[in-house]
């Protein structure tokens, strides 16, 4: 906003546009001053990597669901009555369904390109939320949430909730058999919360489920109040990407205090805008391609059929899975209680409400508090814009990885009959060793992640100190064939040591000399974060090495300090 | 990556960390030198990438028009057979039409845009002087208000605006009737026969053979004006035939069944899917959404999954024509369980 200032300072000697191009160019400037705005961001630097498109996918196919579900609204009819089907359709000829299921099926059947639409939106919300997804996970990995983002995460996370239940209310719509099974299931959740899920269900479906306004409601809330929602919110976090400049790899020459890349004009602008079409391009021919939701093979909602080997949507499927995975039963000890009260016996159905709101709870919870969590063990309360490789913080990269296993075996459980016949296993089995993963899966990943990422590090060392194999075997002299290690230029050197590994903190007395119980907590996870290290190699070690090479030891002598 | 360890000095309370203090790390090289592009030295190169560019623009073009000719050559009829070819012109014709124009633009950007890298300096997110300068504003605009000097004005307000939103609270309150007892109804009662769903004709006894399975709906819900859905969501009814004594009804249920039919509610007790598969061989009943397992032979009990409760069981007798009747209502509240449900 400086640039705005002397820009108003500087309009001493009036300026004659010659071209006509420059004359409304001129004309809309005078008025709304946006040769300002050009100045500030008309060659800002971003940062390119490949990992920030998943953001831009996001963002993208935002866009192409906006597009493509405006033009769904206007064939589409929300009204849950009763109508006969009368269209091209043979199998459902006659046959009683809702409006809004005919509706749809005329989009499907009847608008020309109506199909194409459904299955270009479809599509679309999925790559969303999938990109969305993606998008966290890399920013989680390259912790890119630290100071000054932890706000930025928040209202990514909260994008993310927003995005299912865009997706969700969104798959409702059409009232086929499907759709009507998932509202089935959300009213069977909502009625298992205490004292008010009773109240709750009738207030959504205006009755008891499924009743006649459950369609319109959620039609609403699709198309109005989540998507303004996004909106907003995605105005908030394009904002705050601005404000913030965008967080880039470390690399020689790049730091806290810069932003090496691309200037917005010409390049990075033709590569963001290019990428737009880009992925409305992949979207289409997906959509041509692969057929998406066919709802006519469905059937309009009824509550006596289902058919087997139904899924939901992929991003609803970590939340269906752990309906699966709880036990009904534990030992013979029921999950649903019946608790006595001076007013009478109330009924408590543990096994929905758990699985439910518990693993949706820590995901979220962990996933909100994580930027604070790890700024208070690290007291680490310095601005970061250089990204951190994930080997470089190897416990930051196994508790995300911990969470993506927790997610997935969730997630892989929502398929589990479908595993059970594809592989000709038996289904209990298969619950029986998800729900094992649920509890061990996490752990098993963290270990092996820290693991590996903790060789990935000494890998790196390695190749810092000794150069990296060029294959050529030589026979020295005394008869010893040796592999020629060729030395690191030092750009190449200065990316795989530039980071930082810090040392597990003892807690901090305060004032009165005394180590509280909560910095002894903060002391005992600084070791869980820390306490396995390697540290960046260093250039006395490379000297060193350089000395040791030269006096031809031939043992290997790697000084890791752990 | 930047040394962290030097921050700016306002940073204080960053943790110096053993080791970072050392002067024993690698000095930042610097950006690397530029790399130059073929297209960058050689003018064909240049010229063959233009002409690359200009290609993906045509291929664009093209798409453009068999979305076109999707469009409006191909005549919808009855079969699914032209809307799939629609589908598929019209798809591929928008992709290449799309994607003939990114890869297009990606490809100039990369091949013939200036690909220096530079470097631009971060500025401070805010000075001390701008905080400053707020918070003056800040404690100015409060003074100004008097609100901490009239503590009667700030407390009224704070009641006044945490009643407020009540009425949009309230207001939702028409949003649905309150449940009253209609979740522990169903459409069946004494003498309502047993008919299949969906088309309602009746059931007799023999016609349900040993080891077949019926779909079954109450014989007054076809004939409902209204809420048929609902009613038929609390009321249908899967209804099988087993060996008399593979049964093994409780005290007070020996009579529910009818020669080995027995009736159990359809809808599953845990978030109420239809139970629809029936195990013939093992009498078992599986809901395909979460995999409860039901076995009939023990009215109906939870054997593996999620749910807790046995489906409900529908007491049925036949009438003087043979045919399945109820003999009352279901004992309690069909599918998902819910607070007041006792």
């Amino acid at each position: 906003m400086g640039a705005w200032l002397t820009m108003s300072a500087a309009t001493e000697t009036p300026f004659e546009p010659s071209t006509s191009t420059g004359r409304i160019t001129n004309f809309v400037d005078e008025r709304v001053g946006g040769s300002g705005m050009l100045r500030e961001f008309g060659r800002k630097v971003f940062p390119d990597h490949w990992s920030f498109m998943f953001g831009e996918v996001a963002l993208y196919s935002l866009v192409i669901l906006i597009l493509s579900g405006t033009f769904l609204t206007f064939f589409f009819d929300p009204s849950m009555a009763e109508t006969h089907y009368n269209g091209p359709y043979v199998p459902l000829k006659g046959m009683e369904m809702s409006v809004a299921y005919d509706s749809s099926l005329r989009i499907s059947f009847e608008v020309r390109g109506g199909l194409f639409m459904r299955q270009v939106h479809h599509w679309s919300a999925l790559l969303f939320v999938a990109a969305v997804s993606v998008h966290m996970l890399r920013v989680f990995f390259t912790g890119a949430f630290r100071k000054p983002r932890e706000l930025n995460w928040v209202v990514g996370g909260v994008l993310l909730i927003l995005s299912m239940a865009a997706g969700f209310t969104g798959y409702s719509l059409p009232d086929d058999l499907l759709s009507g099974n998932g509202l089935r299931i959300i009213d069977g959740v909502v009625k298992s919360i205490p004292v008010v899920g009773t109240y709750i269900s009738f207030f959504l479906f205006g009755g008891e489920f499924p009743g006649t306004a459950i369609i319109g409601r959620l039609y609403m809330m699709h198309i109005m109040l989540v998507p303004a929602l996004i909106l907003l919110m995605v105005a908030i976090h394009l904002f705050m990407v601005v404000i913030h400049k965008h967080t880039q790899y470390p690399g020689p020459g790049r730091n806290d205090r810069n932003v090496v890349g691309y200037p917005l004009g010409p390049v990075y602008a033709a590569k963001a805008g290019g990428f737009f079409f880009i992925v409305f391009g992949i979207i289409a021919f997906i959509s041509a391609l692969f057929q998406i939701n066919p709802i006519w093979n469905y059937g309009p909602y009824d509550p006596s059929p289902v058919s087997a080997g139904t899924q939901p949507d992929w991003y609803i499927g970590w939340v269906d899975g752990a309906l699966r995975l709880m036990p009904g039963w534990l030992f013979n000890i029921p999950m649903e209680w019946e608790i006595p009260f001076p007013w009478g016996v109330n009924t408590l159905s543990f096994n929905v409400l758990a699985p439910a709101l518990i693993p949706a709870g820590i995901v979220f919870t962990l996933l909100f508090a994580y930027p604070w969590i790890e700024r208070w063990v690290t007291r680490d309360n310095r601005e970061h814009h250089v990204l951190d490789r994930p080997r470089n913080a190897p416990t930051r990269t196994a508790i995300g990885v911990a969470g993506v296993i927790f997610y997935c075996v969730m997630w892989a459980a929502a398929s589990s009959d479908l595993i059970a016949t594809h592989f000709q296993v038996s289904l209990n089995d298969v619950t029986y060793w998800l729900r094992a993963l649920f509890f061990v899966g996490p752990i098993v990943g963290f270990i092996v992640t820290k693991r590996v990422a903790l060789a990935l590090q000494r890998k790196d060392r390695e190749i810092a100190l000794h150069g990296r194999e060029t294959g050529r075997i030589v026979r020295l002299p005394h008869g010893e064939f040796q592999e020629i290690h060729a030395q690191l230029d030092d750009y190449k050197r200065y990316k795989l040591v530039g980071y930082e590994s810090p040392l597990p903190e003892e807690g901090i007395p305060n004032k009165n000399g005394i180590v509280t119980k909560q910095e002894n907590l903060r002391s005992k996870l600084s070791s869980f974060f820390f306490e396995d290290r390697v540290a960046p190699a260093a250039p006395s070690e490379l000297e060193a090495g350089h000395h040791h090479e030269a006096i031809e030891s031939s043992e290997d002598n790697k000084a890791i300090t752990h | 990556m930047g040394n962290h360890s030097d921050g700016p000095p306002t940073s204080s309370d960053a943790v110096a960390k053993a080791g970072r203090k050392e002067v024993d790390t690698f000095q930042d090289p610097g950006l690397p030198p530029h790399r130059l592009r073929l297209a960058d030295t050689d003018p064909k190169a240049a010229k063959r990438a233009e002409r690359q560019v200009a290609w993906l623009f045509v291929i664009s073009i093209v798409g453009t028009l068999l979305f076109f000719f999707g469009y409006f050559g191909i005549r919808l009829d009855d079969t699914t057979g032209t809307l799939r070819i629609q589908n598929t012109l019209l798809g591929i014709g928008v992709g290449f039409a799309m994607l003939g124009i990114g890869t297009g633009i990606v490809h100039w950007a990369r091949a013939l845009m200036p690909d220096h890298e530079v470097a631009e300096e971060r500025h401070e997110l805010r000075t001390e002087e701008d905080r400053l300068a707020a918070l003056k504003i800040v404690d100015d605009i409060l003074d100004e208000t008097g609100i901490k000097r009239r503590p009667l004005i700030r407390n009224t307000l704070i009641g006044a605006v945490a009643l407020a939103p009540l009425p949009a609270i309230a207001i939702f309150r028409d949003l649905g009737p309150l449940p009253g007892d209609s979740m522990r109804h169903t459409l069946w009662k004494e003498g309502e026969r047993l008919t299949r769903d969906p088309d309602g004709t009746p059931i007799k006894a023999s016609d349900v053979t040993l080891g077949s399975a019926f779909h079954v709906i109450p014989e007054s819900l076809n004939k409902l004006e209204s809420g048929k859905l609902n009613e038929k969501a609390k009321a249908v009814v899967l209804l099988v035939r087993l060996n008399p004594e593979d049964l093994h009804p409780s005290a007070g249920r020996e009579d529910w069944s009818y020669n080995g039919i027995v009736a159990h509610s359809k809808i599953c007790t845990h978030v109420g899917c239809p139970v629809a598969l029936y195990e013939q061989q093992t009498h078992h009943l599986l809901c395909p959404c979460h995999q409860s397992t039901f076995d009939i032979t023990q009215e109906c009990k939870v054997i593996f999954g999620p749910a807790v409760r046995p489906l409900p069981q529908l007491p049925i007798t036949v009438d003087a024509e043979g045919y399945l009747v109820a003999r009352s209502d279901f004992h309690e509240p069909v599918g998902p369980s819910f607070w007041e449900r006792g």
